[in-house]
């Protein structure tokens, strides 16, 4: 009896209560993301991006090195790996090639603003027509937690075991603010996942950074504020919390440049 | 249908990835192979191609990784110092397997060295270069000419192996002008043959290009699959110039400048009465080892020749397997040999070696 009620129940929601779906343009995996972990929305919301544009046959994506490494996984459209960091060149190379493509990366901190800070730095200046999903979780999250570029002061991990110390380890780097006076770049906006509220911004956002390509107006990025419970030590709900506290503090939401 | 003009060889260099229909160019300066940047950004532009001058060795290479990724032929070019900074890239390209043209204009080193020409990029060149367990083709030119007719050869092989290729030049072979003869040739077609290739996965299930096998036994997998296709380019693809083989006392052999300038020296040693000949790899990976094994047979003296304390002499003697004596010359560090070096060396060996 109980067994029956569970099947109609599955075919009420099939047939009639459906209202949300994988997007057409992830693949139906399972991902290999710690719980709590900001990159599966993100992942997410460039495929609805992709999705309500229509433009999953047109584009070809950039895979970088850390976590989102085998973003090809999950993503059902042409994607290549980079070297660590060069993603925003190899970006170059192809949207160069190929101007009626869309083009973007997805890179982590460590990619995009530290080892690969000149790559960032001149595909923005040459006006790059290509978009970038920078996703700032301000730790290496596949090595094992260590400072990264975007670490804030005090916050400890692997490489920082006593908190990062200004002196010692310098100041977190804001990158769309160095980026904003290079009249290459077009779009650039800073958002978070960690709310509904705020991850339904991420999206338009996301959305408008594609539309900035596909409209031709140039190189377009944006800041993605991610949680890492695993490597910021604490729950994915106080994770998503010290992004509302400390984190967004530092590093501000909203349109840093636009056209 | 052929025209003669007068050009260097890095300008010939340039010709030669324009005929192979090179549509995509990134690089950086650095001397001596400036003339090369420059020729590729005025005939690109001219045709519609696309020249972009990078931020950095680094990003030159991954431009063309991803122009390459794309299905368009691509190259890349610089001196040394450059080179080292493009192993990264050329080791993420042999692991995806992605065709690309480099070129190596060699200068003295180590470090930062000199802008003399030189060949201490031997071992660099042909024993992979980056990290990892493969290897690229490389043609090694001994002209202006030769930088043309390679430079379209080396875009040829790495499209049909889908693997990088290396134009490993040096200084003098870039600066020298000589009359190069420009051979109308049909343009390589960019995207023959390339399903691979990331166009949008339009009417087709997406294509992924990576380097990444993080599955058990998934690596050694794409490793053996890469060193079956390193077997059939050394089965198919060696090219040497043998001058002399038939009845030679002593073999030089030499790659590049260094062959160049040896073939003077034997012209002079027949001269005095020593019958000596040259073996001129052209293809230094993969290398002729079954050429130089068999001229082995019958000849008992060698003398290797490089502008180099002596690299490419490993892979003679790994030739030659012991079964003839085996000498050395080489100048480093921007010296170049002369005619008469080279010459009072062939005398020494014949005569030591002589019963």
């Amino acid at each position: 009896m109980k067994k029956k009620t569970k099947k109609i129940k599955k075919e009420r929601i099939q047939e009639a209560n459906r209202v949300f779906t994988r997007p057409a343009s992830m693949r139906d995996v399972d991902n290999h993301f710690c719980a709590g972990c900001g990159h599966g929305i993100i992942h997410r919301l460039v495929c609805e991006a992709i999705d309500e544009l229509g433009i999953r046959e047109k584009v070809i994506a950039i895979a970088p090195v850390g976590c989102a490494v085998i973003a090809y996984e999950y993503w059902d459209f042409d994607v290549t790996e980079a070297p660590h960091g060069r993603t925003p060149a190899v970006a170059t190379g192809i949207k160069r090639v190929r101007p009626n493509s869309i083009v973007f990366t997805y890179q982590g901190d460590g990619d995009l603003a530290a080892i690969g800070t000149a790559e960032t730095i001149h595909a923005a200046n040459r006006g790059e027509n290509i978009t970038i999903i920078f996703v700032n979780n301000g730790v290496y999250g596949m090595t094992g937690g260590q400072m990264a570029p975007t670490s804030l002061a005090g916050q400890k991990t692997a490489t920082t075991v006593y908190g990062r110390s200004l002196r010692r380890e310098g100041y977190p780097i804001r990158m769309l603010e160095i980026l904003a006076p290079l009249p290459g770049a077009r779009y650039l906006e800073r958002v978070s996942v960690h709310s509904a509220h705020e991850t339904l911004r991420a999206k338009r956002a996301i959305i408008k950074a594609f539309k900035t390509q596909v409209e031709g107006k140039g190189f377009s990025m944006v800041e993605v504020l991610s949680m890492c419970p695993t490597y910021w030590g604490m729950s994915p709900i106080k994770a998503a919390e010290r992004i509302r506290s400390d984190v967004a503090t530092f590093y501000p939401l909203g349109v840093v440049k636009t056209y | 249908m052929t025209k003669k003009i007068l050009m260097c060889g890095n300008e010939a260099c340039g010709e030669g990835a324009m005929l192979a229909g090179c549509t995509f160019y990134a690089g950086y300066p650095i001397t001596p192979q400036n003339e090369l940047i420059a020729y590729m950004a005025k005939r690109l532009i001219d045709t519609g191609g696309t020249f972009v001058q990078a931020e950095s060795e680094i990003a030159a290479i991954n431009m063309v990784l991803g122009a390459s990724a794309a299905g368009f032929r691509a190259m890349t070019s610089s001196s040394s110092p450059g080179v080292s900074l493009k192993q990264e890239g050329i080791s993420y390209m042999a692991g995806c397997e992605l065709p690309g043209v480099i070129v190596n204009i060699q200068r003295g080193g180590p470090g930062l060295g000199n802008i003399a020409p030189a060949q201490g990029d031997y071992f660099q060149s042909v024993k992979g270069g980056g990290h990892g367990d493969y290897n690229i083709i490389v043609l090694a030119p001994a002209s202006a000419q030769e930088l043309l007719d390679h430079t379209s050869l080396a875009f040829d092989l790495s499209d049909k192996y889908r693997n990088p290729a290396l134009v490993l030049g040096d200084g003098l072979l870039g600066q020298m002008m000589e009359p190069v003869e420009i051979r109308t040739q049909s343009p390589g077609n960019n995207i023959r043959n390339k399903p691979w290739a990331l166009t949008g996965c339009a009417g087709r299930r997406p294509n992924v290009l990576k380097s990444l096998f993080l599955g058990d036994g998934a690596l050694e997998a794409h490793n053996i699959k890469l060193q079956q296709k390193y077997k059939t380019i050394k089965d198919t693809e060696v090219r040497v110039d043998i001058t002399n083989p038939k009845d030679s006392e002593i073999m030089i052999v030499a790659y590049g400048s260094a062959a160049r300038i040896s073939k003077a020296a034997i012209l002079k040693a027949r001269a005095k009465g020593i019958k000596a000949g040259l073996v001129r790899p052209i293809t230094l990976w993969p290398f002729p080892q079954g050429a130089i094994s068999a001229i082995a047979d019958r000849v008992k003296k060698f003398l290797v020749v490089e502008m180099s304390s002596g690299q490419m002499v490993e892979d003679v003697r790994l030739s030659v397997c012991g079964k003839a004596k085996v000498d050395f010359y080489g100048r480093t560090g921007g010296g170049i040999p002369t005619e008469d070096e080279i010459l009072a060396q062939i005398e020494k060996v014949v005569l030591v070696h002589s019963p």
